[in-house]
């Protein structure tokens, strides 16, 4: 569920630099503390939510053995000066059983962002980011897309329906291809990352952020964790 | 003419239960729930169907068909004035109300296409009260009572108090500076900033300051300088105009309200922003404003054109003839 939306992280279509020296970064992301009890989202405002939603419980803190998933990891720094192809693909942003699916998941910069609504109802989907355009559209129909783009790297951009206060989501928007998400066992992978020195951040929506460095020398998988302390 | 201040009072009265619908979307976070303007989810805003009024958008579109219902009243209000009312002034102040009215909603559409930045959704605040305030001044300069209160016979006394002229005059700014504080406040989300109340952080003045912070305690700090004024423009009248019920009754009825304001603010830091506690403090302080301006006119009654004045009752001492004529003044 935890789908980073850049499944072609891994993969860069044509690397800046030869594969051949790439070396990975594997890592996992740790909830030190009891994993707060997931929120139940109350949707009687709108009884179209009310009557086809099937999970209705808050995505803030999702994890297991002390694993936190919705954590976005990225390269923050180790990158300047490198440009990376264009991805091809777009990432979509669903609005299914009133809520956002994902609802972490990163996007490169330029690359399109579809925004569907699968839903019998209405939403209005609220983007505020500060680096970008602010949007704010509506999808009264069920089945309607339109797709965005973001100009700028920002960490995070958030999503917002007013119709439905319950409902948030956040990408990260950078321009590498160096991101993932992590699901509830809290694993993430970078991979195919040039050589070199690097600080990664891991983001969490309500913990906050937390950096580490990380040396990535050829053919080999440097580990990375990260702890967050439960609130 | 007899229907009209009725009407009057009306459209006042639909004016407060706009401003009410207006807070309760703020206070349930709904001003972005209908992306377009005019139009709602690309319909006719009265062609939205009602079971698409789900959620938030209960709250913003119920909004727009309060407002376009309450300018429609005051396009008939404006009509009618124009119409029906002899005195010049009330009837430009009824055209004052329409531009008022339509200005205030092109200032709810813009805050919508603009995501509610902070200085236009406060300046829609703000303009509501004036409106308001516009709307409380035709109902009370139609009314009988006013007519009546024109002949001045028992207003001497009150004109010649400085005292109560300053009080009464100055309340109703004070309240509106204090409802835009307020505004301020809610729109950039510092409701909250003082967790505690009476107390700020568990002392009478915060240990730290930031922006949020501080329009916060200065709303505090302004309710309280309201509450004193109140209570000294109510001890003076009880003690120097006793007689005057028409203005004794707004002056406890004032005092009345700012508790129940006060009471309603402190529920609304407690209870983390209840939607129908904080907008029920939207609405009573529109109601602290109204009241404290029929107490202004009510009070300065004498400086009104229709006040006839007679008798040894003048309220403007006759022109000498060293003296220049105000412009504009009646030769
Ligand atoms: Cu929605």
């Amino acid at each position: 569920m935890a789908d980073g939306g850049g499944g072609d992280a891994a993969a860069p279509a044509a690397p800046a630099f030869d594969p051949a020296t790439a070396g990975d970064v594997s890592g996992m992301v740790m909830l030190d503390g009891e994993l707060p009890a997931a929120e139940e989202l109350m949707m009687n405002s709108d009884p179209v939510c009310a009557m086809n939603a099937t999970n209705t419980m808050s995505s803030t803190f999702i994890g297991s053995n002390g694993h936190l998933g919705n954590v976005f990891v990225y390269v923050k720094e180790g990158l300047e000066g490198q440009s990376f192809p264009a991805p091809t693909g777009m990432v979509t942003l669903d609005q299914q059983g009133c809520r956002y699916t994902p609802h972490v998941f990163g996007v490169r910069v330029g690359q399109t962002l579809e925004i569907t609504n699968s839903d019998p109802t209405l939403h209005n989907i609220h983007a505020s980011p500060t680096a970008n355009d602010e949007f704010n559209m509506g999808q009264p129909i069920q089945g309607m897309r339109f797709e965005r783009t973001f100009d700028n790297p920002e960490i995070m951009v958030p999503f917002k329906c007013d119709v439905h206060g319950w409902m948030n989501a956040y990408v990260g928007v950078v321009d590498h291809p160096y991101f993932a998400v992590t699901a509830e066992d809290g694993l993430f992978d970078l991979s195919t990352l040039p050589p070199g020195d690097y600080v990664l951040e891991a983001w969490h929506e309500q913990l906050g952020t937390q950096t580490q460095n990380v040396t990535v020398t050829t053919g080999q998988t440097a580990e990375v964790s990260f702890t967050f302390t439960a609130p | 003419m007899t229907w009209l201040h009725p009407y009057a009072r009306f459209v006042c009265a639909a004016t407060l239960l706009l401003i009410t619908a207006g807070g309760m979307v703020t206070s349930t976070g709904s001003g972005l729930a209908v992306p377009d303007w005019p139009n709602t989810y690309g319909y006719f805003m009265f062609s939205f169907p009602l079971s698409k009024m789900v959620g938030g958008i209960f709250y913003e579109h119920g909004h727009r068909m309060i407002a376009s219902i309450v300018g429609l009243l005051t396009v008939g209000l404006t009509v009618w004035l124009w119409r029906a009312e002899p005195r010049r002034w009330i009837r430009q102040l009824g055209v004052a109300a329409l531009a008022t009215v339509i200005l205030q909603g092109l200032l709810g559409g813009l805050t919508v296409l603009y995501f509610l930045p902070t200085p236009i959704s406060v300046s829609h605040a703000g303009l509501a009260q004036i409106f308001f305030c516009l709307t409380v001044c035709l109902a009370l300069c139609t009314s009988a009572g006013w007519h009546r209160s024109g002949a001045l016979d028992t207003h001497a006394p009150v004109m010649r108090d400085s005292t109560v002229l300053a009080l009464a005059t100055g309340l109703p700014l004070l309240v509106y500076t204090q409802i835009l504080i307020g505004a301020t406040m809610r729109h950039t989300g510092a409701g909250l900033a003082i967790p505690d109340f009476p107390l700020a952080f568990g002392r009478l003045v915060p240990p730290e300051w930031g922006f949020a912070i501080a329009v916060h305690f200065l709303h505090r700090v302004g309710a309280a300088v309201t509450a004193l004024a109140i209570l000294a423009t109510l001890g003076h009248l009880l003690a120097h105009h006793r007689a005057r019920r028409d203005l004794i009754r707004p002056a406890w009825l004032l005092l009345l309200l700012v508790l129940t304001q006060i009471g309603l603010g402190g529920w609304t830091v407690l209870s983390g922003r209840a939607p129908l506690i904080n907008t029920a403090h939207v609405a009573t302080g529109a109601m602290v404003l109204g009241t404290a301006l029929v107490l202004g006119l009510r009070v300065n009654r004498h400086r009104f054109p229709d006040a006839r004045r007679v008798g040894p009752l003048r309220a403007r001492a006759p022109r000498t003839a060293t003296e220049p004529a105000a412009p504009g003044a009646p030769v």
